[in-house]
């Protein structure tokens, strides 16, 4: 048995069947992390002997038959969940020594299921960007092809499940996070309806977007840990109390009957052409699987990313407000008075695209402004808002690229055009909506660039809000037709 | 309409970041087309039309007024890269 | 001094301190005037990386019931704002507040100020959080975040004011109000209660807002805010004599030194950057909850005030003395209370109950409030029991015990606590309305001061006083004051004497008197009496 590759259900069996221990499997995957990760960088904190301790926790708890679904798995967290006592820094120099006093509200659930935490995973900084090249630490790399960007901003979690390295990963999303690196290195990412999952604890980026979720190699994976992260917490207020179903008992093999929709709005211009034609293909895969496909249009999605481009700066320059030096994170050695203990260790600590972001969330929130492009902005976003409501209630799900590129040579962002703006229309509207999704492998494509290289290619199922069963369920049953999840990268 | 130096900097002291010269005009670029976005957004007929501050629909979320002593607080003191016995300390305000 | 007529436009804004158990947005406990620095703190109000804020429902309650009290408007839908700025006391860089959907609309109160009765208008209250303390050192600022977090009701007004009394009276109403909701304890001096208030001088007779308006800031209490804006009109009224032309302008009042100084550090006009709290969902304010808490609201103490004068017959001037007190307010009416049950007891004429209720407050609010003052405690704390003092009352109205005997009982009470019936006795205070007991008194004074007695047939009533005081000292306050008083005090027509030298002899039977004549003046009964 493959360990590195295994499922979540079957390391579950191994340990409940003593195949192995979770000692065991959490030194080997600590020995894969040792061997493959300074080639990936998927790593910022590897917790070792915690997790050693951890693992020998679960196993004694197991031994007594205690049964919970993540007992003894190991996972890694994105360094932007705050966990207690470890060193989380959101790949910033301004946090790069910060240890949280208190555990996020989705790492005390993994605690209280006894997974065993492996480390904290690379990001974009501070969650800006999608390629994981903000981070302060230097970018993570793809495991199909180790000069080319895992995408971002989750791309240390996604690389480390896509490597073998961990089993499942925590990651988060604000308009793209989990599904564009999940495309983009082949593995299987889930985004929660926004309020499905607590965000107490996750250093916050865009108060009203971000969402919490996971990655991990197939569907049937990403419900188990679904069914331990969703829910109401007390301590975040934009959480609902729409209750969690069961949705691993509710996973059918058929899709009869299911009406989706495929919005041409999203299959862009400048589209590489072999994305395009995997997503197709595995469009057809759905419709076989018995779903009624149709074309649909969503006219706003174009103005989603420029409404992002307002919103999420504005509440990003007021969310890293508090990291000044005072209380925690990094402070200048140069101040000579209060107000350059603010603007050095803010102007040392940040990266270029926090500072970006700042610069044009204050600037968009300022005197004069604010009515004129924030507020503006959350009316259009409004309008989007109901324009998926009204596609949603004639079809139950969409389909549609969660990229429109494959992987991006690492610096090579730049110089591809579709990168940033135009791809982010692919993930932005549904994120502003608050809607969930996932993207599942669905094929190989090479790209763009003319180089001769196969890298993964992913399609994004998205559904109406607190429409998680139905996501799950197409994801999947195509994955029962299809073995794209099972394709490990060359080498690992 | 286009941002001015002036207002670059301004905005630099507002958010409390130190900037140099090339970065201040790297981000007033950046800002000039934040605003091509606005012209754009300006186009769609907002009318009637409220602001969305919150996706989930939800209301009145509360605590019950219970008071509840952290077990946190001396770690918290503890993160502070300056402090005196139990306060936090500053360069002087003024 | 100006020769125009000014008048101030003054407006105020008040920030209340509400005294919930736990803070505004987390649930540390709401106590910023504990001693140790960061105690009551966690990651929340700390502005750890991660941490959210919930809504206290307590909180957002007592803001709606104050803002009931001021006859405010309360919307059926309100929000909570990010006003962000940069300063120690403010961990997360921006103060989680309501900038355009406030919890309480428009409203009003009356206030009187020398005997003239004023509309205020409020403009609107809100609900926001504190934030932290700093302690200013030679070299470095000291951050107390135990504050960070309680919640604050703050108040504005239009500038309705005239007049730095009227600021006064408002603010006194308003600690009133606040404190008789049980909503805060209000004390300036302890920063419960926060005001800067806000002047402008126009020529009197002109019409519409004068171009300007000075902030004051640093006002710590009653006697500041109404010395601060009387400094304020003056310097203003003076500046504007001279011709110069007033601009915007925050100064800050110095208590030792008696002025307001220029802060233009301060007057960096500040881009707070509102947009609505992303992290907490609108507050749906429904018609029925807002009816229920109006519904439970506490008497106000306007109300109140009404009520003593109405029910009770207190002056205007009297009520204002209890209801400024709400502990001795509260007293007052449970005193009368047990008045009044003994009264339905007794079947007594309605009208008497004016009489006790007045004699109630004249104890409550004389000897009773000094002791209080004099132990530093308040109504509730101490030993007399609301029983305990109405029995003391109808002891002195049945004439058992004198006045000046009350209040040594009074003051006993107030030590030892006890019934005031055990205590008299104990300490030989029953008054002795016995004549035969007072007559020995009487007969000794008057053989031991002839002269006085000269002075009294003469006509001077002083003399009468005299002989009366020396009576009350010989008896140790016992004597029925009223009795010895028109002893000494009245004549008999016929023959001159002063009733004290006869007085008991006409009601001692004649086989204890003796043979001794009633009166020595021929013809005389010494029955004709008068003052």
């Amino acid at each position: 048995m493959d360990i590195a590759f295994s499922s979540i259900k079957e390391l579950r069996e191994g340990l409940d069947s003593k195949k192995f221990s979770s000692v065991e499997l959490t030194k080997e995957f600590l020995a894969r992390v040792k061997k493959l990760d300074p080639k990936l960088k998927s790593f910022i904190t590897v917790t070792e002997d915690q997790a050693l301790a951890d693992a020998k926790a679960a196993d004694e708890a197991i031994a007594k038959g205690e049964q919970q679904i993540l007992i003894g798995i190991p996972y890694v967290a994105k360094d932007l969940f705050c966990t207690k006592g470890i060193k989380t820094t959101a790949a910033s120099k301004i946090l790069e020594n910060f240890k949280p006093v208190y555990d996020a509200t989705v790492v005390a659930k993994m605690k209280q299921q006894k997974a065993v935490l492996l480390g904290k995973t690379n990001m974009d900084q501070f969650a800006h960007g999608s390629s994981t090249e903000t981070s302060c630490f230097g970018p993570s790399h793809n495991p199909h092809a180790l000069d080319r960007i895992p995408g971002g901003s989750s791309g240390g979690s996604t690389v480390a499940v896509a490597a073998g390295l961990a089993p499942f990963a925590l990651a988060t999303e604000t308009g793209g996070s989990i599904r564009q690196p999940a495309s983009l290195c082949g593995v299987s990412g889930w985004k929660p309806t926004y309020g499905r999952v607590s965000r107490y604890g996750v250093i916050a980026m865009t108060s009203s977007t971000d969402s919490i979720g996971s990655v991990a190699r197939s569907v049937e994976d990403l419900v188990l840990t679904a069914e331990v992260m969703a829910g109401f917490d007390p301590h975040d207020s934009t959480t609902s109390k729409v209750p969690v179903k069961k949705w691993g008992e509710n996973l059918p093999k058929k899709l009869d009957g299911l009406k989706i929709g495929v919005p041409k709005e999203y299959f862009v211009e400048g589209m590489e052409k072999d994305v395009e034609a995997r997503v197709k293909e595995a469009i057809e895969e759905v419709r076989k699987l018995g779903a009624k496909i149709q074309s649909v249009s969503l006219p706003l999605t174009a103005y989603g990313s420029m409404v992002y481009a307002i919103v999420a700066p504005s509440e990003i320059s007021s969310n890293l407000s508090r990291y000044d030096g005072i209380r925690f994170g990094h402070v200048t050695r140069d101040a000579k008075d209060l107000y350059e203990i603010y603007s050095k260790s803010r102007g040392e600590g940040f990266g270029d695209e926090a500072k970006r972001r700042i610069m044009t969330g204050t600037y968009a929130l300022s005197a004069g402004y604010r009515d004129a492009y924030y507020l503006k902005a959350q009316k259009v976003r409004r309008l989007l808002v109901e324009e998926f409501e009204k596609v949603f209630s004639e079809v139950d799900l969409l389909l549609c690229p969660s990229s429109p590129n494959v992987a991006v040579k690492i610096g090579g962002a730049a110089d591809n055009p579709l990168f940033g703006y135009i791809a982010d229309q692919l993930n932005i509207p549904g994120a502003l909506a608050g809607l969930p999704a996932l993207s599942v492998p669905c094929g190989f494509g090479k790209p763009a660039d003319g180089e001769s290289v196969d890298l993964p290619v992913g399609l994004q199922i998205i559904g109406p809000q607190w429409g998680e069963e139905k996501v799950f369920q197409a994801g999947y049953a195509y994955q029962q037709v299809t073995e794209w999840h099972k394709i490990k990268p060359k080498g690992f | 309409m286009s941002i001015g130096s002036d207002e670059i900097e301004h905005i630099a002291k507002l958010a409390r970041i130190e900037l140099s010269g090339a970065e201040l005009e790297k981000f007033r670029a950046d800002l000039n087309k934040v605003l091509g976005y606005i012209e754009v957004l300006k186009t769609v007929d907002t009318d009637g039309v409220e602001p969305l501050a919150q996706v989930t629909g939800l209301q009145n979320v509360f605590r019950k007024d219970e008071a509840v002593e952290s077990p946190l607080t001396k770690e918290i003191i503890d993160n502070a890269p300056e402090k005196v016995g139990r306060f936090i300390k500053v360069k002087k305000v003024f | 001094m100006v020769s125009n007529d000014y008048e101030s436009i003054i407006g105020l804004e008040i920030h209340v301190q509400l005294k919930t158990k736990s803070k505004m947005f987390c649930s540390s406990p709401n106590n910023p005037d504990v001693a140790e620095p960061n105690v009551n703190i966690c990651e929340v109000c700390t502005g750890q990386p991660g941490s959210m804020p919930v809504a206290n429902e307590e909180a957002i309650k007592k803001g709606i019931m104050v803002g009931l009290a001021l006859g405010c408007e309360i919307p059926e839908y309100s929000k909570f704002d990010r006003k962000n700025y940069f300063y120690p006391d403010l961990p997360k860089g921006y103060q989680i507040s309501q900038y355009d959907q406030p919890v309480c609309g428009k409203g009003q109160v009356e206030i009187e100020s020398n005997g003239e009765k004023r509309v205020i208008r409020i403009t609107r209250a809100h609900l926001e959080e504190d934030a932290g303390k700093l302690v200013h050192q030679d070299n470095a600022t000291l951050v107390d975040l135990n504050r960070s977090g309680v919640p604050l009701l703050e108040t504005v007004t239009e500038p309705d004011f005239r007049s730095p009394q009227e600021a006064k009276a408002f603010l006194q109403n308003l600690r009133n109000i606040v404190r008789y909701l049980g909503v805060s304890d209000a004390d300036m001096e302890k920063g419960h209660m926060r005001c800067d208030a806000n002047i402008s001088m126009r020529v009197r007779g002109e019409k519409g807002l004068p171009d300007y308006k000075v902030e004051i800031k640093n006002l710590n209490s009653f006697k500041a805010v109404e010395a601060g804006l009387a400094y304020e009109a003056r310097r203003q009224a003076e500046a504007l004599e001279a011709g110069e032309r007033l601009i915007n302008e925050t100064r800050g009042w110095d208590d030792a030194k008696g002025v307001t100084v220029s802060q233009r550090s301060k007057e960096e006009a500040h881009d707070y950057r509102y947009f609505p709290e992303p992290d907490l969902p609108i507050l749906r304010l429904s018609r029925e909850y807002v009816r229920k808490i109006a519904d439970e609201l506490p008497e106000l103490p306007a109300q109140k005030s009404e009520r003593f004068m109405g029910e009770f017959g207190l002056s205007k001037g009297d009520a204002e003395v209890l209801i400024n007190d709400k502990g001795l307010a509260s007293y007052f009416e449970e005193v009368v209370s047990e008045l009044m049950e003994w009264f339905e007891a007794e079947k007594l004429p309605h009208e008497d109950v004016k009489k006790f209720a007045k004699m109630a407050n004249n104890w409550i609010t004389g000897d009773y409030q000094a002791f209080l003052k004099e132990g530093g405690m308040e109504a509730g704390d101490s030993k007399i029991t609301a029983e305990n003092m109405a029995e003391l009352i109808k002891m002195i109205d049945r004439g058992e015990i004198s006045v000046t005997a009350g209040k040594k009982v009074l003051s006993v009470m107030f030590e030892k606590g006890g019934d005031p019936s055990n205590i008299a006795e104990d300490e030989n205070l029953i008054q002795v309305n016995d004549k035969v007991k007072i007559s020995e008194a009487v007969n000794v004074v008057i053989s031991e001061n002839p002269a006085a007695v000269k002075d009294v047939l003469g006509g001077k009533k002083q003399a009468a006083g005299f002989l009366v005081g020396k009576v009350m000292e010989k008896t140790k306050g016992t004597a029925n004051p009223k009795l010895i008083s028109e002893l000494f005090n009245k004549v008999c027509k016929k023959c001159g004497h002063i009733w004290a030298m006869h007085w008991p002899f006409k009601e001692v039977p004649i086989a204890e008197r003796g043979e001794k004549d009633w009166c020595d003046v021929e013809g005389c009964d010494c029955d004709d009496f008068q003052e």
